[in-house]
């Protein structure tokens, strides 16, 4: 039966993590682009905000067999909840309908001016991928800080939760230049995330999974790509690439003997 | 001083030594005044909860206390729907810990949100696919009740009781309890079954996440069934508190034994559909998300142990006590029985607070603890010092147990 929810387009995002240096262009970019408040003291990483985070991963064994992997964590934009539900398990439990899945575009939008920051949808997101705002936003003029803020991303209030956005304001900038130009349909490059036009290693490829021209669906049918926590259904938007066993093996839990090398 | 106030026929203590008794309560309150007023001021950076634990002793708390409370619509489902009268004797106090815990748990999770003006938004855009949204509801609706139960019983104060108008109107709402009653019992079942769907509906969350009958996840039932097994066994506490207190017989021993043999039935039921949702879960929803069940005890101080007090101790201990006529009539043995219980239910929902949320769900991610601000254990004995001082009072100022003149005749 044909999913009635099946979005017309659904932006997703092929990270290669055989490429990712784990340098970090990503997480600041996304940061700069989305006007992510830092604070004075960052050390409390329980409390930071990092909507693109940067995950480091190792094989386990010892020098001389030690492997690293850095694995870049964006909000995963779920097209269900893991048990059949079309609504990402963030969006079913959300008692302010403040965040939505957008059946055209299969981004996971969040309404600052409505939540009510009950952080509900934190606790149902097994990724970490949502945050919550604990201070109030800090951007010193001294610094200048507010000098590099972007007039297209509201800032967040405190008590409030925020995510990756897929930089959905780039996706309505593009959709207003399109249709300034008498254009129903966006090309492949026109519109991509902050972080995969900043990654260096040209790690990060951004588009319509649904789309059969754009360079995202075919990566996904790779034998290398997997998503993270795949087995519990939640169809996340963002795949992985990996010819490494042990990282695709550490992407998801098995039970011992159920997870087959390529 | 305030002897026109206390009910006529019983004896109290004097004015100053209630002052005196009041004291430590005011002093928690006024601790929790100072952590609610810092929390709204400076934000929710004044507790330890974190993007991990999105949810900590608050909502432990809120869930302990709404668990424990249920003797409130119990108590009246048994006395108003199914005629047990004998339970008449202890209504009036299981209604008043019902309003406390309420009441108390609507001011904590006023200041838990992080936008707390925007509290009605739950009402205003809900999301009626949020178990959030069923509890915000139905608790709210369910206090409204309570509130409504409660005011027959403070017209009956000896003062009050004088004007006519008021004794009129108090004694038509007796009369009507038995529909507040059922309206309670309505908002109960499901209220205190959401807060067990918000658990099981994790599904991407597998420490938490249950099978279950339509909509429901398995937590659903089973946080109705423990709610009316311990909240009975939370009233016969604060009862037998009071009764140590003021070293008085307030309630006939056949009310309390029958609570005590129904929370005994419902708590068994309890444990063993417990038992086969715990065996359900390790067989099923467990290795379905590619994990064992020592999986989720093998970093942090939760470990099986967690499990066995859980289940065996706080559980089907004390069920074997309250079965057993001659160990539930030992005063002694019933007290500890019935703590037992409400140890039991406390855990049961922490377990599904705090521990689903300390272990990781990425297998490349750590175990992170967590521990409360003076803020957060401010408020939440705030809501203890308030419990006390209401039912205080309550006791002190109403006939809060009819059968009180007839058990202590003051001579």
């Amino acid at each position: 039966m044909k999913n009635k929810h099946a979005p017309v387009n659904s932006y997703g995002m092929v990270i290669d993590l055989d490429k990712c240096t784990g340098c970090g262009t990503c997480t600041i970019a996304c940061a700069a682009e989305n006007n992510v408040s830092v604070r004075s003291d960052e050390s409390d990483k329980q409390r930071s905000i990092t909507w693109m985070q940067l995950f480091k991963i190792t094989n386990g064994k010892k020098f001389p067999h030690t492997e690293v992997c850095y694995f870049p964590r964006p909000c995963m934009h779920c097209e269900e909840d893991g048990r059949g539900h079309h609504q990402p398990s963030c969006v079913s439990v959300c008692v302010a309908t403040a965040t939505k899945l957008d059946h055209n575009t299969g981004i996971v939008s969040q309404i600052y001016t409505r939540c009510i920051g009950c952080r509900y949808c934190q606790a149902a997101c097994p990724y970490k991928a949502r945050y919550f705002n604990w201070w109030d936003g800090y951007f010193p003029k001294g610094k200048g800080l507010d000098r590099y803020l972007s007039p297209e991303v509201s800032p967040r209030m405190r008590g409030v939760v925020e995510k990756c956005t897929f930089c959905h304001h780039r996706l309505m900038r593009a959709k207003t230049q399109a249709y300034a130009e008498g254009r129903r349909d966006l090309e492949e490059d026109e519109y991509i995330t902050a972080c995969a036009e900043a990654c260096p290693a040209q790690a990060i490829t951004f588009g319509d999974l649904n789309n059969p021209k754009h360079k995202v669906s075919q990566l996904i049918k790779s034998r290398y790509a997997f998503r993270l926590l795949e087995r519990l259904n939640t169809k996340p938007k963002v795949y992985y690439l990996s010819t490494k066993d042990w990282v695709r093996e550490l992407a998801d839990n098995y039970l011992p003997g159920e997870f087959k090398p390529l | 001083m305030d002897s026109p106030l206390l009910p006529e026929g019983v004896k109290r203590c004097s004015t100053k030594a209630f002052f005196l008794w009041t004291l430590p309560w005011l002093g928690l309150l006024a601790w929790g005044a100072l952590s609610a007023f810092l929390c709204l001021w400076k934000g929710l950076n004044q507790t330890n909860m974190s993007n991990v634990f999105a949810f900590a002793l608050w909502i432990v708390f809120d869930l302990a206390v709404i668990a424990l409370g249920a003797g409130a619509f119990f108590t009246g489902f048994l006395t108003y729907i199914i005629g047990k009268k004998e339970l008449k004797n202890i209504i009036n106090a299981a209604v008043i810990i019902g309003f406390i815990c309420y009441s108390g748990a609507i001011a904590m999770l006023g200041i838990d949100i992080g936008q707390p003006i925007r509290g009605w938004f739950i009402f205003w855009h809900a999301n009626i696919h949020s178990m959030l949204v069923e509890v915000s509801f139905c608790i709210t609706c369910y206090l409204m009740v309570l509130a409504i139960e409660f005011v027959p019983i403070i017209l009956e104060n000896r003062q009050l009781n004088k004007i006519k108008v008021l004794h009129i109107f108090g004694h038509n709402l007796h009369e009507t309890m038995a529909v507040f009653a059922a309206t309670g019992t309505f908002l109960s079942f499901f209220h205190q079954g959401s807060l067990g769907g918000m658990f099981g509906v994790l599904y991407a969350r597998p420490f938490a996440a249950r099978d279950g009958f339509y909509i429901w996840p398995w937590t659903f039932f089973l946080f109705v069934l423990s709610a009316i097994a311990a909240g009975p066994c939370f009233t016969i506490l604060c009862t037998k508190l009071t009764e140590k207190l003021s070293r008085k017989k307030l309630v006939p021993e056949k009310a309390i034994q029958l609570l005590a043999k129904i929370s005994a039935f419902l708590l068994s039921l309890y444990m063993v559909l417990k038992i086969a949702d715990t065996l359900g879960w390790i067989y099923g929803v467990v290795p379905k998300a590619g994990l064992t069940f020592m999986d989720f005890y093998r970093e942090g101080p939760y470990g099986v142990w967690i499990v066995v007090c859980e289940i065996i101790i706080f559980g089907i201990a004390p069920a074997l006590i309250l079965l057993i006529p001659k160990a539930r009539q030992h005063e002694g043995w019933l007290i500890t029985a019935c703590l037992m219980t409400c140890i039991g239910i406390v855990l049961n929902r922490f377990v599904f607070i705090v521990v689903t949320l300390a272990i990781p769900v990425m297998p490349f991610d750590r175990f992170w603890g967590y521990l409360p601000t003076w803020q957060e254990w401010g408020i939440g004995l705030a809501v203890i010092g308030y419990g006390i001082l209401l039912f205080s009072a309550a006791y002190r100022y109403l006939p809060l147990f009819p059968k009180e003149r007839e058990l202590n005749p003051v001579t």
